[in-house]
């Protein structure tokens, strides 16, 4: 099943980041970060607080202007590619307001305005494309629900489906597993290997480690600049560890205690 | 007055005002200038922009002076400096370590008053107490036609953008994620708040023209979890506000604007006690069974 994809699509790395530099106001947040990754990879993004993790994401997302360095997805410059509806965001829970006044369904539909015309008025095919949608996800008996009306995993399983409405070939997840019930993880796992089989390419932010080693095939580790990057088995040496934590044990509450553990296990 | 009120009829007490033509008129534009007003206040109040609304209100007031003076559309002078306040809060804020909500205030109060100078100081026949209280029973023929063609731009374009709009307020991170112009709905809704405020300072004043902006969206968001429920509702309260409004100021002969507010705050502190799944005596079966 991959009827979803544009042609030339298939011919490109889906994320080809080259030496990208992002500064504000003078104070560099990154610099040269390297990355590709190629059509059907999940890749988990890894770094402390401040590490330069979500301006990477904003860059990726063309929220800022990297000040040096090029992105391309799926071989366009990000603006084109967004209009092409090739790249859905998942935001962190926080960061939505949940009293707003939308239903499960209005929210998903969201999804599908990229490809409406200017009233966006929905087709047949885009309520089909939300139904679809919405059981993927186990939602669709919830649809008429005001979202803030849902558990903190059916949300994030709300915005999910938002991103598989949107038909995009590269999904970013900002901390897809914070605030997350256990059913909910697993349905996540569950559609992020389909999501691979189908050649989607989905980027994790995250900086819960246990995650990363149960998802990713690929890591990308940061702290200002990327430190390391490759396959998940490769990459995720207590070195290596160390110099992206700063010799700090990660994440000690759900982690492991130690990087050093973490190696072990 | 309190005899004669009592002696008439409901009938009298509704159509009594229409057979003079300044009442006709002024229902009309208090309607539709609340419907405008109301519309719009949906977006004010998800956004977070009540502090922008009454900021963006305020400043428009030496536009309309000087909008006067030359003889131009005072909607035009009100626009510019609407925008411009705008523009300007968003530059003193990026290149200053001072707070948002305190440049708004600085901002807009500094406009103000450039306004009441200009008005002492320009010779012309602007009446103070007309722009900062509003007249509805005094609106002139050229100021209704201005009235409606700016209604019918801003009821226009919020039609047409409405689910922009809407995302834009909800989350406009995915909004940019699938090229949509963030920007331009930023401005669009500022250029849609200045133009409202042009039109709900003919009714109510510059004062409280934020009330009609602010107020309707938060009683229907009170009361509703839908937002199409939630844009009917506050254009319908709205309205109905300015209608009564114009109604009890006739006939009780007391200031239209002020009216027309406290029947909106009236009408928010019903929903605020009695809204069945937000008001403070919630209906808790009605909660359990939806």
């Amino acid at each position: 099943m991959n009827p979803i994809f544009k042609n030339h699509e298939k011919d490109f790395m889906r994320i080809e980041a080259d030496q990208v530099c992002v500064d504000y106001n003078g104070t560099v947040a990154l610099y040269d970060a390297s990355l590709n990754l190629k059509a059907g990879s999940i890749c988990g993004l890894v770094g402390m607080n401040g590490a330069g993790k979500s301006t990477f994401f904003k860059a990726l997302m063309g929220f800022v202007r990297p000040s040096r360095g090029k992105i391309r997805i799926n071989g366009l410059k990000v603006n084109q590619a967004q209009k092409e509806q090739s790249v859905a965001y998942v935001p962190q829970n926080e960061g939505i307001d949940y009293s707003f006044p939308v239903s499960v369904w209005d929210v998903v539909m969201m999804g599908r305005y990229g490809a409406m015309n200017i009233f966006r008025i929905p087709r047949e095919s885009d309520r089909r494309a939300v139904v679809h949608a919405l059981e993927r996800v186990d939602l669709l008996d919830l649809r008429e629900r005001p979202i803030g009306s849902l558990s903190g995993g059916q949300r994030k399983r709300a915005f999910l489906a938002r991103a598989i409405a949107q038909r995009a070939s590269v999904l970013l997840l900002d901390e897809p597993f914070s605030g997350v019930d256990v059913p909910t993880e697993k349905l996540m796992a569950e559609l992020f290997l389909q999501f691979r089989q189908e050649g989607h390419t989905i980027l994790i932010s995250t900086h819960d480690l246990n995650h990363v080693r149960d998802f990713c095939d690929f890591v990308v580790l940061i702290n200002k600049t990327v430190l390391a990057y490759g396959e998940t088995s490769e990459v995720f040496t207590s070195e290596n560890l160390n110099k992206t934590f700063g010799g700090i044990p990660p994440n000690p509450l759900s982690g492991p205690t130690s990087s050093k553990d973490f190696i072990n296990e | 007055m309190s005899e004669f009120l009592i002696s008439i009829t409901p009938i009298d007490w509704l159509l009594d005002p229409l057979t003079h033509d300044f009442m006709r008129r002024a229902l009309m534009v208090s309607a539709l200038v609340g419907g405008v007003c109301g519309l719009l206040s949906c977006y004010m109040t998800l956004k977070g922009w009540a502090l922008m609304g009454d900021a963006v209100s305020h400043a428009v007031m030496p536009g309309v002076v000087v909008a006067y003076a030359l003889g131009l559309p005072f909607s035009l002078g009100a626009f510019v400096f609407g925008v411009g306040s705008v523009a300007l809060i968003g530059f003193v804020k990026q290149k200053s370590r001072i707070k948002e909500d305190t440049v708004i205030g600085l901002v807009f109060t500094g406009f103000f008053a450039l306004g009441l100078v200009l008005v002492s100081k320009i010779k012309s026949n602007i009446d103070l107490m007309q722009i900062l209280f509003g007249s509805p029973l005094g609106i002139s023929r050229s100021d209704v036609n201005q009235t409606l063609i700016i209604s019918f731009i801003v009821i226009s374009i919020l039609l047409i953008f409405r689910k922009d709009l809407m995302l834009y307020c909800f989350d406009a991170k995915h909004a940019r994620s699938i090229g949509i112009n963030t920007g331009i709905l930023h401005y669009l809704l500022l250029t849609l708040l200045s133009l409202s405020a042009v039109v709900g300072l003919q009714t109510v004043g510059i004062i409280l023209v934020v009330a009609m902006l602010i107020t309707p969206g938060a009683t229907a968001y009170l009361l509703t979890d839908r937002f199409d429920q939630m844009t009917l509702l506050a254009v319908f309260s709205s309205s109905f506000s300015s209608i009564l409004g114009v109604y009890i100021s006739y006939w009780s002969d007391i200031e239209t604007g002020g009216s027309i507010v406290l029947v909106q705050t009236l009408i928010f502190l019903i929903a605020f006690l009695f809204a069945p799944r937000y008001g403070i005596f919630k209906n808790q079966t009605f909660i359990n069974n939806n």
